[in-house]
């Protein structure tokens, strides 16, 4: 045996505690709690789990099925994923089931006389031949795009504001306090749906999260804005406040950590939000047409009728993915709630 | 200082100090606000509604575009659009604050009131029954699951609950109409009443509308029950530390006293905040329910307004549910304190 004998009778807890000495302390440090620590709050845990899942599915769906020849020999399409545009008259395979689905009823409208392979459209087609597998794999990152722009912008928005009213006082307190109660009671939504008909031109995914951003930040100035006004009442605010230390000092060094658990719960709520509001946005028809985003899919259920046809594939599965998000988002934002104030442990 | 106040200025700090005038001005500054905003945007794009939707009906209708100035003109006259901006501003509040939204550009001669006065009827009865359900089953729901005594198994319904809040209502829609629609065939999919009935008092008629009613209000009742219910059991969490429930077991009342009579009533007044917070995600989440069952309500109206750029309807439309979503989260503002003594609104 080519073994080295130093290790050959060494037990699991052995070995275990030379490879941690090994790590240096670090495992022990900064790994070890994070686990000890979803242990208690594992709906942070699974909510980040799931999430992750989506992404990975993402990501390895866009690159593995680029590599796959395309489905037509218009040379417009390079890959599979240029499958969901349609412009002009649709060409190829319309209302095609998954094409593993061999007990599907068939309402296919095959454009050749070729049956497709077993793998050829994993989610099937839609009625203007559009590969929804490929729709899905695009629609998913521009969906989570527009919310995590309009989520990074109102918190942005709504924590500098939130500084300002609480250091300055006065007069720019009052102003910011009544716009976010204004802001607060109109529903966001109808605003957008004025502008987006104004504007008359549709709206890019990232435009439409700044639109939903600029209609969204008073929650979050509102949350934020009620900790600051706790915080600063803290003795060691007070401390610093005396000891000379500056504003953005005490801004940056003294409350930015203790708020960090807020504007982050903060955020996944208006990420969450956001994209609520735009797949409704786009469901109602505001959104950019030529985008594969998951709520225009909704739009085109919607407008085509694939519930009375029978299309189940058609908005099942964007379906299936919206609610991953939206399940996600709300098991970590429970998750923040408990990391943020270890009150509910235990209790909620 | 023993001077005599001034009685001017006495009274007036003692009515601007009053919460309900407070509450009302907040009230008035909302619509105020929101007005402007639906009022100033249009006017910053530069485009002219009427000439719009004109040119749209002249494509549409494949005629010659001769005189469409002329006729845009003799439109824009009527609807006041050629007067200064200041007049347009004047006239547009003060018709507003007649509740008198104009005439419909899609439907000429139809007033914008007379449409949303045939829409809102089906949307009102709809979003009260369903509210109050909600209100009642999530509430219960929420009180069982957060009551310490209730049977164990109860714990494994707060998942699904959980999860079916976060899905938006219109996905539950789909899902809905196409288990119990499509597949199941047991009720219809769109519409409020059938095509061959006409409104009438009549027992058939009534029944038909509740067989319609039935799968929009489960799609909205399906999410609401999940809000409340996770609110009530926080609530229910929480009164069960509080020190008159320790001295109601020590007096020996029965379980069920207990429940009803000391946590239940107690738990269940901070709900009735979260009805102010939830009227504006119940009703923008039911716009789209609607426009999923082709519902006659306000929200499918919107739909079509949107769909013919009728702008005046929009606008409408728009500020009727910004109106009566700002009264009610007033109402609920107001008779708060009246319900619940604990709350009290000083004088700041």
């Amino acid at each position: 045996m080519a073994r080295a004998t130093g290790t050959r009778n060494l037990t699991m807890g052995t070995r275990a505690r030379l490879a941690r000495r090994r790590w240096g302390g670090f495992y022990q440090e900064r790994i070890e709690p994070i686990f000890l620590y979803g242990r208690r709050n594992p709906s942070l845990i699974v909510g980040l789990a799931m999430l992750g899942t989506l992404l990975l599915f993402t990501v390895i769906g866009l690159f593995g099925y680029a590599q796959l020849e395309p489905h037509t020999n218009d040379p417009s399409q390079n890959s599979r994923l240029d499958a969901f545009v349609s412009g002009g008259a649709p060409v190829g395979d319309k209302r095609l089931p998954p094409s593993w689905c061999t007990w599907c009823e068939d309402i296919a409208e095959l454009e050749g006389d070729k049956k497709p392979t077993l793998f050829q459209y994993p989610m099937g087609t839609d009625t203007q031949a559009r590969d929804l597998f490929a729709t899905n794999l695009r629609g998913i990152p521009l969906t989570l795009g527009t919310g995590l722009i309009a989520g990074l912008l109102s918190v942005g928005i709504g924590t500098v504001t939130a500084f300002v009213a609480a250091y300055y006082r006065g007069v720019p307190d009052v102003a910011i306090r009544l716009l976010t109660d204004v802001g607060i009671s109109i529903p966001g939504l109808l605003i957008l749906i004025i502008i987006r008909i104004q504007l008359g031109t549709e709206l890019l995914w990232w435009q439409l999260g700044a639109g939903l951003a600029a209609v969204g930040w008073v929650f979050s100035s509102r949350t934020v804005r009620s900790q600051v006004l706790v915080l600063r009442e803290q003795p060691y605010v007070e401390i610093a406040r005396q000891s000379g230390m500056s504003g953005l000092a005490i801004i940056f060094r003294e409350m930015m950590p203790n708020l960090i658990p807020y504007i982050t719960a903060s955020f996944v709520a208006s990420v969450a939000g956001s994209i609520l509001a735009s797949i409704g946005l786009e469901a109602l028809g505001l959104g950019d047409f030529s985008s594969p985003s998951l709520g225009m899919t909704v739009y085109w259920v919607i407008q085509f009728g694939a519930i009375t046809l029978g299309m189940w594939w058609w908005w099942l599965f964007p379906l299936a993915f919206i609610v991953i998000i939206f399940v996600s988002l709300f098991l970590i934002s429970a998750g923040l709630d408990e990391w943020s104030n270890p009150r509910l442990r235990r209790q909620v | 200082m023993t001077g005599r106040q001034n009685p001017v200025l006495t009274f007036l700090s003692a009515f601007f100090g009053n919460f309900i005038v407070q509450r009302f001005l907040l009230f008035l500054l909302t619509v105020w606000v929101a007005a402007t905003v639906i009022f100033i945007l249009p006017r910053l794009t530069g485009q002219d509604p009427v000439k719009e939707k004109l040119l749209l009906e002249a494509q549409r209708g494949g005629s010659v575009q001769a005189g469409m100035n002329e006729m845009a003109q003799e439109y824009s006259a009527r609807l006041g659009l050629d007067l200064p901006i200041q007049e347009q501003y004047i006239n547009y509040i003060t018709d507003l604050a007649r509740l008198d939204f104009g005439y419909s550009i899609a439907y000429f001669p139809r007033t914008v009131n007379e449409i949303i006065l045939d829409s809102i009827v089906w949307s009102i009865g709809l979003m009260t029954v369903t509210l109050f359900l909600a209100f009642v089953l999530g509430t219960g729901a929420g009180a069982l699951l957060g009551w310490s005594r209730s049977p164990g198994w109860l714990s494994y319904a707060f998942m699904p609950l959980l999860t079916l809040s976060a899905i938006p209502q219109y996905m539950l829609g789909l899902v809905l109409m196409f288990i119990f629609a499509i597949i199941l065939n047991w009720l219809p999919f769109f519409g409020a009443y059938s095509p061959g009935n006409l409104p009438e008092w009549s027992l058939g008629f009534v029944l038909d509308v509740l067989r319609h009613a039935i799968l929009p209000a489960l799609a909205i009742l399906f999410s609401a029950v999940g809000f409340w219910a996770i609110g009530m059991r926080g609530m229910m969490v929480n009164t069960q530390g509080e020190d008159f429930m320790i001295q109601a077991d020590a007096k020996g009342l029965n379980g069920t006293r207990i429940f009803v009579r000391y946590a239940i009533r107690n738990a269940l007044l901070p709900q009735v905040t979260g009805l102010a917070i939830s009227f504006g995600t119940l009703l923008t989440g039911a716009v789209l329910v609607e426009v999923l069952f082709q519902y006659p309500g306000l929200g499918n109206t919107l739909f079509y307004a949107i769909r013919v750029s009728d702008f005046f309807q929009i606008t409408g439309i728009v500020m009727t549910i910004i109106i009566s979503l700002a009264m009610a989260t007033m109402i609920v503002d107001l008779v708060y304190p009246l319900i619940d003594p604990r709350v009290k609104y000083t004088q700041s």
